[in-house]
């Protein structure tokens, strides 16, 4: 056995293993967004979907969001035949829930789907805490850069996209960005938050 | 229940094949061989087990149990039974389980086979190979568990990925990928096997893992055309290879294998090589392992990558491992592998396999790099990069061409070495076909430098291996008063090895031509047409009738019912493209359709189409020859099984003997 010859051998290869464990460290099939940083474009759309409690928008209402500075908005783009959108759905109805009566709103954006069938869905998975909205020709997702749900946009108090998640939003990447954009606590800072793990 | 059953087994298996693993060292070492016996045991119990739980996992997806966490991950009732079947390879962990099958088949077999062999190299081949299945084992009671309990039990579940259950060639490019991926396990566990008892400066090693390679090489190839075809069949783009990170990663092996092919035979002749043919072995091992983990691991992305979890982590340890094994164990005893053979003259065959060899390990490079250079890119650069086509054809294509060339020299030269006279009779011949193929091509219109010297060269290699059958005919027509086809009978079944090469030379020739042509040769239109419109590319004409809709228990179809319009107007023929609608994807699926002959294909994709029906838009593309590379894989599976099925005379170097038409001396397989 020539040690010498198989460390060099060894020692050639560490590059190749590096590669590959730094291969874990990104995800192939994300694209750069140019969005974070820029306005959020603005949208006027329907609430076919009204939320339940003290987050309800009645049916037929128009939530535009211009309207909506001053406060953090979660823009999620979703559809019933998504299967990921599953895995998020109770994290992001309950999130919403806990920044209830904070200068924060949750928006269901629907994507290439029917009211009926979302609506369905909505009751199959136990209801939804926040409203959402028909998005007819996709446009809006067009303007997202929308390529496949789920995409959740988080917008700060000036209108500005601040982060773009692309696949299922985990309860801490939404409590993250969301307390570092909120004003400072503000007079309806009364609801009992979450600890973040 | 079946599923508790499948867990067990696959446990035991894993305790079993570390087992053996562990007792095969001890054996051999305490000099108690007839412990070796329970270590073949091990290998058989391990093959029985994984049986029982590839078998159950068949069972469970055909009685749809969806308590079975991988049957209500890609099962549903509405899908038909072949697919369901088949389902067995459609995602990770079931891709694991029949990998796992596979190899427990391979390590069987290779016991069955050899366990008389004294000495200790298959025992130590046996040892690899259960340390490769541990790591299948580990696995499948682990990160890939296909066996997890569900509850509650869905009443369905959203059947498998829709491009697998869309074309009945996944029924078979699967497995056939799995077979040659798998089977280039043995001939790395005969090297390493070699390398542990110390039998690495004999040829011992390479006569016992060649046939495997062969098999191997056979398998790989025709996985590599079956999905070729399937791209062709279901991906509506006409293509069949798209340098996509996982078709290069079954490319990568096969280059190694092919390379090995060759050289083990310098190996065997000319006492040369033995640690360059043992490092190709090892090389194919790796390739496929990195080809496995590049698809499993979303490493890169491809249609072919599966969602994955931890498994990748698994992988990459798996990666380590065997990179430092095999690179310890050859790069520390390479200089007692290493070979004193020199090579004979410079015109000889064994100078066209060392360019031979070059050329392919290039290529293997080049692909190597560029699928690998996405990867490099945003480690140092952090930018997104994607390799794509011009890359590959620009960097693989001289190389790729170089080696027609060689196809048609290399046969036509002898062993050893022959004077530059003899060897220009010997060249000369072929390159009446090359002129007249080259200028065929020029005529047709074919203007890229690499296309004419492709079907050159083609012409060139064709008629030189063509060659090599009709002087060894004419020899036996003459000395014996053989009939012609009883020459070529016994011709080839006096040295299988040799006239099985030739047959797989002319397999990839014809694959070359089809790829060269169809490349060259395309042409396409696309058209939105109301009914009764037509459409013509280059000569051919469709019209189309009607746009329709169907709906199948998994599926939705829309499909356009088209014309084949002949030159007087008459139909000839009626193609049907579709667009299939699966209830679980939210992307349809397109369905081109084809009509093929031996000239070419009229291949019609519907995509789009008017929901009230009144009109579609078509791509028609017409592509010369296609059905040559088809028709070319199964020559060189035949090849292979020609070579595979050689008469082994003796132990030594089998068929030599025969070899009458190579006039170079044989050098004897003297150990150094």
């Amino acid at each position: 056995m020539n040690w010498k010859r198989a460390s060099i051998a060894v020692l050639a290869a560490a590059p190749l293993i590096a590669l590959f464990a730094y291969g874990f460290s990104r995800d192939p099939a994300e694209i750069p967004s140019p969005l974070p940083g820029h306005a959020a474009p603005n949208f006027t759309l329907t609430v076919f979907a009204p939320g339940d409690g003290p987050l309800m928008q009645p049916l037929g209402d128009t939530v535009r969001l211009g309207e909506l500075v001053g406060k953090v908005v979660v823009v999620n783009f979703w559809a019933s035949w998504c299967g990921p959108c599953r895995s998020e759905h109770a994290t992001l109805s309950e999130t919403a829930r806990q920044y209830a009566g904070r200068p924060a709103r949750f928006i269901g954006v629907l994507y290439n789907d029917s009211a009926a069938s979302a609506t369905q869905w909505i009751g199959e998975m136990g209801g939804q805490s926040y409203p959402a909205l028909l998005d007819p020709g996709a446009l809006t997702a067009i303007d997202y850069g929308v390529y496949g749900v789920p995409e959740t946009f988080i917008v700060d108090a000036t209108g500005r996209i601040a982060y773009k998640q692309v696949g299922p939003v985990s309860a801490n990447i939404l409590h993250q960005w969301i307390d570092s954009l909120l004003p400072n606590a503000t007079a309806a800072d009364t609801v009992p938050r979450a600890r973040v793990p | 229940m079946i599923g508790l059953l499948a867990h067990n087994a696959l446990l035991v298996s894993l305790a079993a094949v570390a087992f053996g693993a562990i007792l095969t060292p001890v054996a051999i070492r305490t000099g108690r061989r007839e412990w070796l016996q329970l270590v073949y045991g091990a290998v058989y119990t391990n093959f029985l087990l994984v049986s029982v739980a590839a078998g159950s996992m068949v069972v469970a997806l055909v009685t749809h149990d969806f308590s079975v966490s991988y049957v209500a991950a890609v099962g549903s009732r509405s899908t038909p039974l072949l697919f369901t079947i088949i389902s067995l390879w459609g995602a990770l962990e079931g891709s694991i389980l029949f990998w796992a099958w596979v190899l427990g088949l391979y390590s069987a077999a290779v016991v069955l086979l050899h366990h008389r062999r004294p000495g200790n190299l298959v025992p130590y081949a046996v040892m690899t190979l259960l340390a490769v299945a541990a790591f299948f084992a580990i696995l499948l009671v682990g990160p890939a568990d296909p066996f997890l309990p569900v509850f509650p039990v869905p009443a369905d579940g959203p059947g498998p990925n829709t491009l697998l259950q869309n074309h009945y060639l996944m029924a078979v490019h699967p497995p056939l990928l799995y077979l040659g991926y798998v089977g280039m396990s043995v001939p790395f566990a005969f090297a390493l096997g070699a390398i542990f008892s110390n039998e690495a400066a004999s040829n011992d090693w390479s006569i016992l893992s060649r046939r495997w390679m062969l098999a191997s090489w056979g398998f790989l190839s025709a996985a590599i055309i079956a999905g070729m075809w399937w791209s062709y069949g279901v991906l509506g783009w006409g293509g069949y290879w798209a340098w996509d990170p996982v078709e290069n990663a079954s490319f990568l092996p096969w280059l190694t294998a092919t390379a090995y092919l060759h050289s083990v035979m310098v190996q065997e002749r000319r006492n040369m090589l033995r640690l360059w043919t043992l490092n190709l072995c090892v090389a194919t091992f790796v390739l496929t392992i990195l080809g496995t983990f590049l698809t499993r691991s979303g490493i890169l992305s491809s249609v072919h990558a599966f969602t994955t979890g931890a498994i990748g982590y698994y992988f990459l340890a798996f990666i380590a491992i065997v990179l430092v094994t095999t690179l310890t164990l050859v790069a520390g005893n390479s200089e007692r592998i290493q070979t004193k053979g020199k090579l004979g003259g410079a015109a000889s065959r064994e100078t066209v396999f060392l360019l031979n060899n070059l050329f392919l390990t290039a290529v293997m490079l080049t692909v190597l790099v560029g699928t690998l250079y996405p990867l490099v890119a945003e480690a140092v650069r952090g930018v997104k990069v994607s390799v794509g086509v011009p890359f590959f054809n620009r960097m693989a294509l001289p190389a790729m061409v170089s080696l027609l060339f060689l196809m048609g020299v290399g046969p036509a030269l002898p062993w050893g070495s022959t004077t530059w006279a003899d060897a220009r009779k010997r060249l000369y011949p072929p390159g009446i076909a090359a002129v007249i193929l080259g200028a065929i091509a020029v005529i047709a219109g074919a203007r890229s430098i690499y296309a004419i010297l492709a079907f050159a060269f083609v012409g060139y290699a064709a008629m030189s291996n063509l060659r090599e059958f009709w002087i060894g005919m004419r020899a036996r027509h003459r000395a014996h008063g053989e009939s012609w086809p009883t020459a070529l009978v016994r011709l080839v079944a006096g040295n299988r090895r040799r006239y099985g090469g030739y047959v797989a030379h002319i397999g990839v020739l014809l694959i070359a031509l089809g790829i060269t042509a169809s490349s060259t040769f395309r042409s396409e239109r696309e058209a939105t047409l109301t009914p009764g419109q037509t459409l013509t590319v280059s000569g051919r004409t469709v019209r189309l009738k009607n746009l329709w809709g169907r709906e199948e228990p998994q599926r939705s179809v829309i499909g356009a019912t088209m014309d084949v319009v002949g030159k007087n107007g008459a139909i000839i023929g009626t193609l049907e493209p579709r667009m299939n609608y699966y209830r679980v994807s939210d992307q349809p699926v397109p369905t081109p359709d084809v009509s093929s002959s031996w000239r070419g294909d009229l291949y019609v994709n519907l995509m789009a189409f008017d929901s009230g029906g009144a009109n579609a838009t078509v791509k028609v593309i017409v592509e010369p020859f296609v059905t040559w590379i088809w028709f070319g894989g199964l020559v060189v599976v035949i090849g292979a099984l020609i070579g595979l099925f050689y008469s082994s005379r003796g132990t030594g170097a089998p068929a030599l003997a025969t070899n009458s038409a190579s006039a170079g001396p044989t050098v004897a397989n003297a150990d150094p």
